[in-house]
């Protein structure tokens, strides 16, 4: 059996996908309109990076996994009561702006700073986890540059399956283009691992794991530092929303023969 | 206009990428003086392929160390051209390879990155990235001033750089341009790349150059008419018609997730098609949906897909909603049976 290993998940919450977004511009910057009001869950890969975790650590008996969350702390703590029951972690919560406009560089400073700060985190053990995407920023750079503040250069994003031998090397599959994965043999930690969509399915609610959870999630949304992100030397000229709205042609009783005939011909065309 | 360092690095044959060449464009139509950066195993090939693109310098870090795409190699190839190039601007092609090194690249220089860039324009002397935010929901313009600004331009969204028409050298193009090359210790790394796999699928789905996407919803694994699901028919009509057609396949969310549920499932289909909000959004000239309600999470995903048609037996679905140019309202596999007779 491999050595256990030390998880960290570095993941925030985003605007419910099936809320309708609108950008406003205030002295600040961009935001979105209404942002504290839109329910919020926890981002995509940034959940099945901790789902990938939690199985990790549930497989490597001694492993510990920690999410480490940068967001407003009204909306962690909302979006905590549903994560919580989801997987097992230690929450270590930063006071700061979750918002697609904010910067890669300084979020991945208060990142990084934040996991330097978790006590008696065995480096030498470590595997940093987050989503190779966001739904909101996407900035596809903030992992990056927090496991290089941390000395990490074994990196992976699009990750889809990590698989650990007894010898605690491990086999990483990436998505590259066209399909593909590339197959990757790390030999020990530390790592990034930054997680596409990976192959689990979303865990059930445990109501058990999320009473454990809540423990230390309500002293740790207490004690979140602020980490006011600056933006500074970024600035937007312009955010907008797409104006094409298409004319839809809606075709009703037309023979399924004739839709063929009709799809073919589009297809041949220019 | 601010200099420009192209990254670039080669492909298994020694070539540049679609990507790359489209990555050159843009940096040629900057204005600035242009560097050339080339990874690789072997790069004069590569060299040779765009020396008549004008640009004022060739550098290159060259080895058997940087043919591997691995995060430590490309970082710190990546790194040397940077410092050897000294150009405030750095524009590579958002590849999985440099998406993976360069953002760590631009912390080791004190330099800010910004990755999906649809373009990298230049207004007044100063560069401006336009890219997309909260999963192509809204597009914003943006600048930096601090340098190097490290620019990732996703494939795709412009022509490619030619060498039609420029003076002929040897297979076609001019001479082989000096290249520069940079010495760069191969770093300690712990890992190797042993392979690739294409996904667990019977065959391959996923063509990117595609002029056609064909998006299947969860509704091929629904109960039809007749009461009973037929998911293995489902099947052989999707994949035929990716096959006459050579199409692309994307799926939505609910038909990935199903295989991680125990439900009917579509072997054909795994996470890599996903298409939408928390999937992929490619770039294709036309895209057939069938058996999708067009709901926004999905149809994000369509954002760079310009002409739209949808499949559906309902006529109020999302679709109809100024998402689709035309809706069909008709059963999607009595049209594919059709559809697929008459693509032979």
């Amino acid at each position: 059996m491999s050595t256990p290993f030390q998880i960290v998940v570095c993941g925030s919450f985003v605007p419910d996908p099936l809320q309708t977004l609108e950008p406003v511009t205030g002295p600040a910057g961009p935001s979105l309109k209404n942002e504290m009001m839109l329910p919020a869950v926890l981002d995509p890969w940034a959940g099945h990076a901790l789902f990938e975790a939690a199985n990790l650590a549930r497989k490597t008996p001694g492993s510990k996994v920690w999410l480490v969350s940068l967001g407003a702390k009204a909306k962690l703590q909302q979006v905590m009561m549903t994560v919580a029951q989801k997987a097992p972690f230690e929450l270590v919560a930063l006071d700061g702006p979750a918002s697609g406009f904010t910067d890669s560089f300084e979020t991945a400073a208060a990142l990084a700073a934040a996991i330097d700060g978790i006590a008696g985190l065995d480096r030498a053990r470590l595997l940093l986890f987050g989503g190779w995407e966001s739904a909101s920023r996407g900035a596809c750079s903030t992992m990056q540059m927090v496991a290089e503040r941390l000395g990490i250069t074994e990196q992976f994003q699009g990750v889809d399956q990590i698989a650990v031998s007894d010898d605690g090397s491990f086999e990483v599959l990436e998505r590259v283009e066209g399909g593909r994965h590339q197959v990757s043999v790390c030999t020990a930690p530390p790592a990034l691992l930054g997680w596409a969509t990976g192959n689990l399915p979303e865990p059930r609610n445990n109501p058990q794991v999320g009473m454990a959870n809540m423990r230390t999630v309500m002293p740790a949304l207490q004690r979140a530092k602020a980490a006011p992100i600056g933006n500074a030397g970024l600035a937007f000229s312009g955010v907008a929303l797409p104006k094409q709205q298409r004319q839809t042609r809606i075709v009703k009783d037309m023979p399924a023969e004739e839709i063929a005939r009709e799809i073919v011909a589009w297809m041949g065309e220019e | 206009m601010e200099n420009v360092l192209l990254l670039a690095h080669t492909e298994a044959d020694g070539s540049l990428a679609k990507a790359g060449l489209e990555a050159l464009a843009t940096a040629l139509g900057l204005g600035g003086a242009l560097t050339v950066g080339l990874v690789g195993a072997a790069t004069q090939a590569a060299a040779g392929q765009i020396a008549g693109c004008g640009a004022a310098r060739f550098l290159a870090v060259t080895g058997d160390a940087f043919g591997q795409p691995r995060y430590t190699t490309d970082a710190a190839a990546a790194e040397a051209l940077c410092r050897a190039a000294d150009c405030p601007i750095v524009l590579a092609a958002g590849t999985s390879r440099w998406a993976r090194a360069l953002p760590g690249v631009a912390y080791r220089l004190s330099g800010r990155v910004d990755t999906h860039a649809t373009s990298l324009t230049s207004a007044n002397g100063a560069p401006a990235v336009t890219r997309w935010f909260y999963r192509q929901r809204m597009e914003a313009v943006l600048s930096r001033t601090q340098r190097p600004w490290v620019v990732l331009l996703d494939p795709g969204c412009v022509a490619p750089w030619s060498s039609a028409g420029l003076a002929g050298g040897p297979r076609g193009y001019p001479a082989c341009p000096t290249v520069e090359a940079v010495s760069v210790e191969p770093p300690a790394t712990r890992t190797t790349v042993t392979g690739y796999q294409a996904p667990k699928a019977d065959e391959q789905t996923i063509r990117p150059d595609a002029k056609v996407l064909l998006v299947a919803g969860a509704g091929w694994t629904k109960k039809q008419a007749d009461g009973a699901v037929h998911a293995a028919e489902a099947e052989q009509l999707i994949l035929g018609f990716l096959r006459k057609a050579q199409a692309s396949l994307g799926g939505s969310k609910s038909v990935v997730d199903l295989t991680g549920e125990g439900e009917a499932v579509l072997h054909c289909m795994t996470h890599m098609n996903q298409v939408g909000q928390t999937g992929s959004t490619p770039r294709h000239a036309k895209g057939l949906s069938t058996c999708c309600h067009g709901e926004e999470p999905h149809v994000v995903g369509w954002r760079f897909v310009n002409q739209r048609r949808a499949i559906n037996l309902d006529a109020g679905c999302g679709w109809a909603r100024g998402k689709a140019d035309v809706l069909y309202v008709a059963d999607a596999f009595e049209v594919m049976r059709h559809v697929n007779a008459l693509l032979g």
